[in-house]
């Protein structure tokens, strides 16, 4: 069992409606190859540091998930292969590395508690 | 005559010569991950033109210097830091 992390980056120009169906065509895939959602993150529209196919802002999305063998493989296909993705990033997570997603991710729970 | 331009004291002056030692910042506050989505914290280690300091100026060890250089790249790739630009902050 390992843990990985991936971030991608939609095309700004879809509706939420896409996007969100987007998300949950990646997150279906690996949920029948075996992995195990951990985390889901949509950052929303953020500018982007550079243009990528002369867009200037995307929609960013990470989801951390565990899984048996390498679920990441089949995920990174489909990635490439879908046109509403402009840029992923699939990282190995190590065992500070999960720490440190546990930490992040209590932080932001608790920032979203104060908000409400 | 030249005894009279000379200025002399009575006690020699303190002048701190020696610099600061410098120390690497992970070891010292105990971070072992570096986060490649924080942008804020990656720019400490970049100049204007969004290159990664060398290890002489920051004075990050070894072992975190690449963990930072990796981090950085993994920055760029998703648009996160810039590869290259013009006065960064």
């Amino acid at each position: 069992m390992r843990n990985y992390e991936t971030v991608f980056i939609l095309n700004p120009v879809l509706s939420d409606e896409q996007t969100k169906e987007a998300v949950s065509k990646f997150t279906a895939h690996l949920k029948s190859n075996g992995a195990e959602i951990v985390a889901e993150e949509s950052w929303g529209l953020k500018k982007l540091a550079y243009p990528i196919q002369k867009k200037k802002s995307g929609f960013y999305f990470l989801v951390e998930f565990k899984g048996e063998s390498n679920p990441t493989e089949g995920l990174e296909v489909l990635l490439k292969r879908d046109e509403r993705v402009m840029r992923f990033l699939t990282v190995a997570l190590d065992k500070d590395a999960l720490a440190y997603a546990g930490q992040r991710r209590e932080k932001l729970n608790a920032k979203s508690k104060e908000e409400k | 005559m030249a005894s009279n331009s000379e200025i002399r004291f009575l006690t020699p002056l303190s002048i701190d010569t020696g610099t600061k030692k410098k120390y690497c910042r992970f070891k010292k506050s105990g971070i072992k991950y570096i986060d490649y989505k924080d942008a804020d914290f990656l720019t400490k280690f970049l100049n204007e033109q969004g290159k990664i300091l060398p290890r002489r100026i920051t004075g990050t060890s070894l072992k975190f210097q690449r963990k930072v250089s990796q981090a950085v790249k993994r920055a760029r790739h998703i648009a996160v830091l810039p590869y290259v630009t013009d006065l960064m902050k």
